[in-house]
């Protein structure tokens, strides 16, 4: 059974690529949307392999972006390049220091302390009127890289780029799982005091992982920034990191490619939900969650998997 | 000095509040490692019946006095009746599955009941006039306090002693105590696994209706009260240690007492006050105030 | 495997492309508002119900005059409702959508959503009609073409009950607030202790309540106000915070001990009747629900809606239908300009600075280069008359006393004693 992940991604990404240009706008916008999600549950997947669910990652994804919109709205500078940048490296530098404390704690602690930051994060943008308290502000970013385009296109660049960032993580967290680390996640999923015992720092990897889930939170933070225009405090509400964690479960663990999937269709689910039942959207979410739940336990991936599994 | 005593009072008024709601999450926990997210739907399913049936009662005439039972014959029909349903109808097909899953299935559970409550009561607040104010007030130095206030101090100490006792003195609550050490030698052992499962989530949903139809006569009743008391309730179990009552009894005081200072004396960061108490907690003791040693699977 | 990934995608695509290829006859308007959650009970619904009524009316020529031509200009209305539930990011996408579907849309409640859709209804140059929403950031922080709002914005509320509140009760000394700490309390709080500081300069602040949104039980902070021996307690409440606070305050003697101020009371009053105790101040963001002048127009609005619905109307039920009828004005001086079927660019020209008689009184766009809307104010005060609540000694205050002027910014305006 031969691995055909790297090709399928290689297709993924050169489709969704030829559609930046000939796409009707609400479409990109959508495909933006469930990149940049898709983007953080890469990294809750990663952290799901070694064993750990994060109830927390909005605390990176709130910090991307944020850190993406202020640059444009204090810093004044509206290169979306260095916004994406920004919003990385912001997130990846608080993980470190999260990371730390975090690395130590298993299951539902890990849940709630991850999730107890992410409040105290939305507090903190909640009192702030400076940063527009619950309402939020906009964002624009012109450029990117110092390429300047009109409005319409601008999206599609920034969509292109997505993309492109979106699938080269993508690849690398690919080689990374299979990689010795990768493995060595998996194995402390199953049992963390035998790796000890093997010599393997568990607290070093799981800090490694850890750092990386909020690196590619931070970063779909700011994606998802520049595909709305706007940031309000929201996004660190534990709801949003909720909603990660369902996409995860929703799309399993099996492969890269299943987040994108299920992110994919967890938005196209909501919106039709709130198009064709405005008054029962969450009785027809709920509902819908279940079925997949009951029919589909490993995820959406299991779907596709049968047909090439011994 | 009143000053003082009037924030405890406070303090403890909203611990009791929050102690009614974590026992029984830290109870179906402890039992069936289930984290309840559908525990602020039975919150608010408890507020809506208590506004239903307290308020046919009390415009039927009858004495103002009987609304307080009411309200306990409210909690203990979403009790009986959603427990069984829940548990019956829905979690028993999904044991055995990952926590996290079973987790999602709660939060499931929790969007449908909001939209079936809506769809039932509508969108409009139910008031209830009483019995809040019937019992009339007491003085704490110049600040008046209403009675009711008491009387929800006294339910949970009650309910909190009731439970304590069940579970430590009887046979079934020491059964339900070996089912939460170690479900697979309990089982081995001839326990009834599954109707234990079935009394604990009862139990729990009658005490989440509690809560519920407690603070319906104090609030107006609305779509949406479920959500906020999900995540204070959580706080409160992980500070106390999942599965310990003393803990959550613990844990709810704390909480109630730091964020009653915090609002007294220093309003702005009422908001984190609950998620510091947590985090802070977790730092010194990782597993809780009161958790049991476990021993680890090597 | 490549190709159910095909296959899959491609439904996807088909699924979710809803772009109708032919033109229709009836207008289509995109109504967004709270359908679920809080927020739902004392606005969103009632503005669905004013919405609602509003366009069967029209369809069927019922309005009185001027607007008594069918529908628009003569086409028949249509509305889609959809939810404005799950924050800023989620509404973007649905306007999104929906403005793929309708010819014009109208909504929004909160403040966070008006402040990320305005700027995607101008990149989709969609005609968008706020109604709502309180902050006054949408048109003093940008300029909008296809962006208007029929609704007048916050500062009013709480510029007007300082006022009121110093003629009624001149010597206060000290004030003090609860508020919902979120935009829209905090907003409320820093406009009304702007207002006081600058029309009663020395004015002492006791103490600042910011309560978490939907905490429902205020045990604490009550006792912090009463405790505090402020004169005045100001209160941007809303919906359940709002009936709980009257409802755990009332008993406890917090509006007798106090004089209180509810900026944005009104909707309670339907609920919860002469469980407000006498003397409080109420506003209702407008000259809306009892603030109404007793005209024809506004008669027959409350008494229509009331057969209907079985409740008055609310504040939100008059601002949607405020919203609805001056569109309807807009499009119909378009036609009159000579176009049988206006196109968007030309609505808009006339909904620029238009002036029309909406339902308690009159609106006009004069603020935002003509897309904000500015109406007068009112101030009453509760008392129980013969078993039910009516507010008495109301003053009316004009729309320039209590907007800021063109181009200046709410904050600045305040803090500057209201200065032209």
């Amino acid at each position: 059974m031969r691995d055909r992940t790297v090709p399928a991604l290689a297709i993924a990404c050169a489709a969704l690529l030829a559609a930046a240009p000939l796409a009707p706008q609400w479409l990109v916008f959508l495909l933006a949307l469930a990149l940049a999600k898709g983007m953080v549950v890469l990294g809750l997947v990663l952290l799901m392999r070694t064993g750990l669910v994060s109830f927390g990652q909005g605390l990176y994804f709130g910090l991307g972006a944020y850190a993406a919109a202020l640059l444009a709205h204090r810093g004044g500078i509206a290169d979306a390049a260095l916004m994406i940048v920004a919003g990385a490296a912001c997130a990846a530098a608080v993980a470190a220091v999260l990371g730390l404390l975090l690395a130590r704690y298993r299951e539902i602690f890990f849940a709630m302390l991850s999730l107890a930051f992410s409040m105290i994060l939305y507090g903190a943008l909640v009192k702030s009127s400076a940063l527009g308290s619950t309402d939020g502000f906009n964002l624009h970013a012109k450029g990117f890289a110092g390429i300047a385009l009109a409005a319409g296109t601008e999206r599609r660049l920034f969509y292109a780029v997505s993309v492109v960032v979106v699938f080269a993580v993508a690849w690398l967290l690919h080689r990374y799982l299979a990689s010795h680390w990768g493995r060595l996640s998996a194995a402390i999923r199953d049992n963390e005091l035998r790796v000890e015992y093997l010599g393997a720092s568990v607290y070093r990897v799981v800090y490694v992982n850890y750092v990386a889930a909020g690196a590619l939170a931070g970063t779909g933070g700011a994606f998802a920034a520049l595909a709305v225009g706007h940031v309000d405090p929201e996004t660190a509400y534990w709801t949003t990191s909720g909603e990660f964690v369902f996409i995860a479960i929703l799309g399993g663990t099996g492969n890269v490619l299943a987040p994108f999937l299920s992110a994919a269709l967890f938005e196209g689910l909501r919106t039709v939900a709130n198009q064709y039942a405005p008054n029962v959207w969450q009785m027809t979410l709920g509902l819908a969650m279940l079925a997949i739940i009951m029919f589909l336990p490993g995820g959406l991936w299991t779907l596709l998997r049968r047909r090439g599994a011994p | 000095m009143s000053n003082i005593l009037a924030v405890l009072f406070d303090g403890v008024v909203y611990s009791s509040w929050l102690f009614l709601m974590a026992a029984g999450l830290t109870l179906i926990y402890g039992v069936m490692k289930i984290l309840n997210i559908a525990h602020g739907s039975l919150y608010a399913l408890g507020g809506y019946t208590a506004a239903t049936i307290a308020g046919a009662w009390l415009a039927a005439g009858h004495a103002a006095v009987g609304s307080f039972a009411m309200l306990v014959v409210a909690a203990l029909l979403v009790g009986l009746v959603m427990g069984p349903l829940l548990e019956r109808g829905l979690l028993k097909w999904m044991y055995g599955k990952n926590e996290v899953v079973l987790l999602l299935v709660t939060y499931a559970a929790f969007l449908i009941l909001e939209d079936a409550i809506k769809l039932i009561w509508g969108v409009e607040s139910k008031l209830l006039p009483e019995p809040y104010s019937l019992p009339g007030n007491f003085q704490i130095g110049t600040l008046a306090y209403p009675v009711y206030n008491l009387l929800l101090i006294a339910v949970a100490v009650i309910v909190g002693t009731a439970l304590a006792w069940a579970l430590y003195r009887t046979r079934q609550g020491k059964l339900l105590l070996a089912v939460i050490h170690d479900r697979e030698v309990s089982a081995a052992m001839g326990i009834n696994v599954n109707r234990v499962y079935l009394v604990t989530f009862t139990v729990g949903s009658m005490l989440a209706g509690l809560g519920g139809a407690l603070t319906a006569p104090m609030i107006a009743v609305s779509p949406g009260i479920g959500v906020e008391v999900i995540v204070l309730s959580f706080a409160v179990v992980v500070v106390g240690g999942l599965g310990s009552l003393g803990g959550a009894a613990l844990g709810a005081l704390m909480v109630g007492i730091v964020r009653s200072l915090a609002v007294r004396y220093w309003p702005e960061a009422e908001l984190f006050t609950i998620y510091l108490v947590m985090a802070m907690v977790l730092i010194a003791r990782p597993k809780g105030l009161f958790s049991a040693p476990e021993a680890r699977r090597i | 495997m490549t190709r159910w990934f095909g296959a899959f995608l491609l439904s996807l695509f088909c699924a979710l492309a809803a772009t109708t290829a032919l033109a229709q006859q009836p207008i289509k308007i995109g109504i967004v508002t709270f359908l679920s959650g809080a927020a739902a009970g004392p606005f969103g619904v009632p503005a669905r119900n004013g919405f609602e009524l509003v366009a069967e009316m029209l369809n069927a020529g019922r309005v009185p005059a001027p607007y008594a031509t069918k529908g628009f200009g003569g086409n028949p209305v249509e509305l889609i409702v959809i939810d404005e539930a799950g924050g800023p990011q989620k509404q973007v996408a649905e306007l999104r959508n929906l403005a793929q579907r309708v010819d014009y849309v109208i909504g929004y409640i909160s403040s966070g959503d008006c402040l990320a859709v305005a700027p995607v209804a101008e990149e989709l140059k969609k005609l968008t009609v706020l109604f709502d929403c309180g902050t006054p950031r949408i048109f003093e922080d940008a300029s909008y073409k296809y962006v208007f709002r029929t609704g007048p914005h916050a500062t009013m509320d709480n510029t007007a009950a300082a006022l009121y509140l110093l003629e009624r009760h001149p010597n206060v000394r000290s004030i003090a607030g609860i508020n919902q700490n979120y935009a829209w309390g905090q907003d409320s709080w820093v406009d009304f202790e702007a207002a006081m500081k600058a029309l009663k300069p020395g004015i002492e602040i006791k103490t600042s309540q910011m309560t978490k949104l939907f905490a429902g039980q205020f045990g604490a902070e009550i006792s912090t106000l009463l405790a505090s021996g402020a004169d005045v307690i100001h209160s941007s409440f809303w919906g359940g915070d709002l009936e709980g606070l009257v409802l755990q305050g009332a008993p406890r003697g917090l509006f007798q001990k106090h004089i209180v101020v509810l900026s944005a009371g009104e909707p309670a009053i339907n609920r919860l009747a002469t469980r407000i105790p006498d003397g409080t101040i109420i506003g209702a963001r407008g000259p809306f629900g009892p603030f109404a002048p007793d005209t024809e127009f506004n008669r027959w609005f409350k008494n229509t809606f009331q057969e209907r619905y079985a409740v008055p109307p609310n504040y939100a039920s008059y601002k949607a239908a405020n919203a609805l009828l001056g569109l309807k004005a807009a499009y119909e001086k378009a036609q009159k300009a000579g176009a049988a079927s206006p196109n968007q660019d030309q609505i808009v020209a006339a909904f620029e600075n238009l002036t029309f008689e909406g339902v308690g009184g009159t609106v006009k766009m004069s603020l935002g280069k003509g897309h904000q809307a500015t109406m007068e104010n009112a101030i009453g005060t509760a008392k129980a008359v013969g078993g039910e609540l009516r507010i008495v000694d109301i003053k009316r205050y004009p729309a320039d006393r209590i907007n800021p002027p063109e181009g200046a910014k709410s904050e600045a305006w305040l803090k500057s004693g209201f200065r032209k």
